[in-house]
């Protein structure tokens, strides 16, 4: 930085430009080879191939009586699969979706012509716990659909936030059905 | 420290000058490895090699940390999951090759410091404490190598972990009860695992520790040279940075070069094959060997096949083993040469060259045969001479020994005669 | 003190040695030496290269000559050798595409232990893509009962496992020989052993598995001779052992061009500093 401002033409200048160029070219080539030596060391944590490779669930949901669920997973997190009766899916269908939390109906919350399949991820959209509500005589809170007990988030018919906590509805996977009742999820 | 014209250190601005005051690490690291450690100025190569192993540790700890995230210290899953890290864990299979040929290379790095020391008298006053400092890390590092090496739980970590812990086992009376607790069984199997995981993990940074208090004392004389003689002026010494800085940089990249040669290219060049055969407590591979490093020790275990006196060969074989190492720790004062540097010692030299390194090529050699035919005698007298060179040679050889006429100074020995000024005409203040 | 202290140990270990070395010596003076044509170890031979693409610093897979490996492996070695550390998911990487590697788990003869979701009993279910290899035994013991005691060993690391590495299953594979005539009675093959030199005790517990040209249907007109077809399951099983081989050359090229330039920099950098310090 100093030598810029001598006169050009001095003696020595070009030499000390030069070995200046070469003490900072070495010293930042050191810097690029630690700054690349580190992103191995931090890649490793991303989630590893196997980790990556659990991405389908393949199940069956003939069995589902009308109001019962089931409880499956998919990438290791629960899913909850449940088979709404015809008051549940009339009780979500008769809310004003545009006055909800997360605006949604459950038609778009199904596939077409399986409404009565509501397929959510269970995991509160708060903090992650798991809700109740999948499993028989389980508490569905106030409006019969899942209830976290972590910090008491209330969650409708269709799976949608109606009070609590939590920002979002229950996700919906990526799923299709593949037959009349087999469903892959992934 | 202690040379009048090392230079002190100044703050450069308001913040180093607040840190100076309160806690002065940038002084320390100033004082140690900066500008105001000054350094003999005639230091070859050869005295690379303490950075390069520093450097070397460094590589271990940090590739070690990243792989115990991955590796579960468990029988029945420890050799999966180290293949595991190689198939599916991002870029695990660069982490664990570097780590597994990390510690040959630390290996290699030392036993070149090693030999430094040897041929220039590194060992001698008052340099003593920082010899017995460097034994304590090379015990250190091979239990470290040692347990690491049972980790991946193959039939080379097994077997070797089986043989090692069996050398406990000479010891009269308590050597078999002694060898159970070592291993929390009869054999090595889960309890030996973990214990082995947890102390691998942590004699690193003991390691670390000592090499600090090596270092520390290092800096009470200062770096020996290859001439062995002291530094008189300040015309003697430059100042560590940034001659040195600047030099182990460069030798830095030549180190990295081999060492990334062999881990890209050639990465289980220095493993055995059977390591990557799943522990199997009933069957012993053909021919079991430690890993390189550890080969002449090996030897000298091998090597001692008659019970003489009361004591019987295998227990003669592991205490010559430990002996081998232990001996290191009186080698000050078995040699009583005044000269340093083996450059002016033509006995010594002659040992060194002709005896000391033919012999413990030989051993390595011998360590990796089978103990069969030829591979036996040659390796008893490779031992043989092993034990006479420290014990016998080295103490008696000061008395034969004509040494060479010493320089007057470094900076005569690098510049020459004529261009040197007297000496102490140069008493420098700072 | 230390001195002769020294100096009296020394000579007690090297006292210990000579004794030793004298009783070695006088051992093999007095005992016959064994006749080496009795020994395995005279009769062995050295692998012969077997000059895959995956050797060398320029390494590559043949993604073609995978695929034939494979068949190889799938026809004729399943059967009683596994794949434990490979999943079927990974054969994405020789160049099958997500549907094919799921018809392969789907069609694979052996089927994979699961649980009946129902009753909770025991039951094989096809492979999926994330399975790994199904064992061909359901244990060891079964192993070694269809054998005749014999392990047939997992192949995944096979390559690496073994001195010699590809060279030596290659030579291995197309090492079936017949019994030399001065062959001693001892070395002969027992019951149910083959005779190979390339095997350390010469005797192979494996029948020759590749006996004759087109026992495997290769897709890319490929003649199946034995020799063909060892090498290409060599070629597939030092993938199997070594699946990142690729990533590493070409990451190694890359970090060995960095550090020489680096190398290069701090080589000028340190002369130039030193510059007038060395006025030789």
């Amino acid at each position: 930085m100093a030598d810029e401002q001598r006169p050009l033409g001095e003696e020595g200048t070009d030499g000390v430009r030069r070995r200046d160029f070469i003490h900072i070219a070495a010293v930042s080539f050191a810097g690029v080879g630690a700054v690349a030596a580190v992103t191995p060391l931090v890649y490793q944590m991303a989630p590893a191939a196997d980790v990556l490779a659990l991405s389908t669930t393949e199940l069956d949901v003939a069995a589902i009586q009308p109001g019962q669920a089931i409880k499956t997973t998919w990438r290791k997190q629960p899913v909850f699969v449940r088979h709404l009766t015809a008051e549940e899916i009339a009780e979500a269908n008769d809310v004003p979706s545009a006055d909800l939390r997360d605006p949604q109906t459950l038609a778009e919350r199904t596939k077409p012509g399986k409404e009565a399949y509501l397929i959510t991820l269970g995991v509160c959209t708060h903090l992650g716990c798991v809700p109740l509500g999948a499993a028989e005589g389980e508490n569905k809170g106030e409006y019969g659909g899942y209830f976290c007990p972590c910090h008491g988030s209330h969650y409708d018919t269709a799976g949608r936030i109606r009070k609590g906590p939590a920002p979002t509805n229950l996700v919906v996977p990526p799923y299709e059905f593949t037959s009349d009742t087999a469903v892959l999820i992934g | 420290m202690s040379f009048p014209w090392a230079k002190e250190y100044q703050p450069q601005n308001g913040f180093m000058q607040w840190m100076d005051e309160r806690l002065p690490l940038p002084r320390l690291v100033y004082g140690a490895i900066g500008a105001g450690y000054p350094v003999p100025r005639n230091l070859n190569y050869f005295w690379n090699f303490g950075v390069l192993a520093g450097f070397a540790l460094m590589i271990q700890i940090i590739t070690g940390i990243v792989l115990a995230m991955n590796y579960a210290a468990n029988t029945a899953v420890a050799f999966n999951s180290v293949e595991y890290i190689m198939r599916d864990v991002n870029a695990g299979w660069l982490l664990r090759y570097l780590h597994m040929n990390g510690a040959s290379f630390f290996f290699i790095v030392v036993y070149i410091h090693i030999f430094r020391g040897l041929y220039y008298g590194s060992y001698k006053a008052p340099r003593e404490m920082v010899w017995l400092l460097g034994v304590v890390i090379f015990l250190l590092m091979m239990a470290t190598a040692f347990m690491g090496y049972v980790l991946p739980w193959g039939q080379m970590s097994f077997w070797g972990a089986q043989v090692i812990t069996g050398f406990f086992s000479a010891i009269p009376l308590v050597g078999e009860p002694l060898r159970e607790w070592l291993l929390g069984g009869f054999v090595p199997d889960n309890a030996a695992l973990n214990r082995f995981f947890s102390l691998h993990y942590l004699l690193p940074f003991v390691i670390a520790g000592v090499i600090i208090l090596h270092i520390w004392a290092l800096h009470i004389p200062g770096s020996n040279n290859p001439t062995g003689i002291d530094v008189k002026s300040e015309q003697d010494t430059v100042p560590f940075h940034p001659y040195y800085t600047s030099k182990d940089g460069f030798g830095l990249g030549v180190f990295l070069i081999a060492f990334c040669s062999v881990v890209f290219f050639a990465p289980n060049m220095l493993g055995h094959p059977d390591n990557y055969i799943p522990a199997n407590p009933l069957s012993t591979p053909a021919h079991i060997v430690p890993e390189w490093y550890f080969l002449p020790f090996y030897a000298i275990l091998k090597a001692f096949t008659y019970n003489f006196l009361w004591i019987d060969a295998k227990l003669w074989g592991v205490i010559a083993m430990f002996g081998s190492i232990a001996l290191l720790f009186f080698l000050p004062w078995l040699d009583k040469s005044p000269i340093r540097s083996a450059s002016y010692r033509p006995l010594y030299r002659k040992f060194f060259w002709f005896g000391l390194l033919p012999c413990i090529a030989v051993l390595g050699v011998v360590g990796a045969m089978p103990a069969e035919g030829l591979w036996v005698p040659l390796g008893q007298v490779a031992a043989l001479y092993y034990f006479a060179h420290f014990l016998i040679i080295i103490p008696m050889i000061s008395y034969f020994e004509k040494p060479e006429p010493l320089p007057m100074s470094i900076t005569e020995s690098v510049l020459g005669k004529a261009e040197t000024p007297a000496v102490g005409a140069t008493p420098a203040t700072a | 003190m230390v001195r002769p202290l020294g100096i009296l140990v020394g000579l007690g270990f090297c006292m210990a040695l000579v004794f030793a070395l004298v009783t070695t010596v006088w051992t093999m003076a007095t005992t016959p030496t064994e006749d080496p044509k009795n020994t395995p170890y005279f009769w062995q031979q050295e692998p012969r290269p077997a000059n895959l693409p995956s050797s060398g610093p320029f390494a590559q897979f043949d993604r073609v000559q995978l695929q034939r490996g494979f068949r190889v492996y799938k026809e004729v070695c399943a059967a009683c050798h596994g794949l434990n550390l490979v999943s079927f998911r990974n054969l994405e990487a020789i160049g099958y595409s997500e549907d094919q590697v799921k018809t392969i788990a789907a069609e694979w003869p052996i089927q994979t232990p699961s649980v009946d979701p129902n009753t909770g009993e025991a039951a094989m279910r096809a492979p999926i893509p994330t399975d790994r290899f199904p064992s061909p035994y359901p244990n060891e013991i079964a192993a070694r009962a269809a054998n005749n005691n014999a392990i047939p060993p997992d192949l995944s690391l096979i390559v690496k496992a073994r001195a010699g590495h590809q060279d030596y299953i290659y030579s291995l594979l197309t090492g079936y020989r017949d019994v030399p005539a001065e062959l001693p009675e001892a070395l002969r093959p027992g019951v149910g052993l083959s005779y190979n030199p390339y095997f350390a005790s010469l005797n192979i517990a494996m029948a020759n598995p590749l006996t004759g040209e087109g026992q495997v249907t290769y897709d890319d007109g490929t003649r199946a001779t034995p020799d063909q077809m060892a090498r290409d399951v060599t070629a597939f099983l030092v993938w199997t052992s070594e699946p990142k081989l690729e990533n590493r050359i070409k990451t190694g090229w890359a970090v060995l061009g960095f550090l020489l330039i680096f190398t290069i920099l701090a080589y000028m950098s340190y002369r130039s500093i030193w510059a007038e310090k060395k006025g030789r």
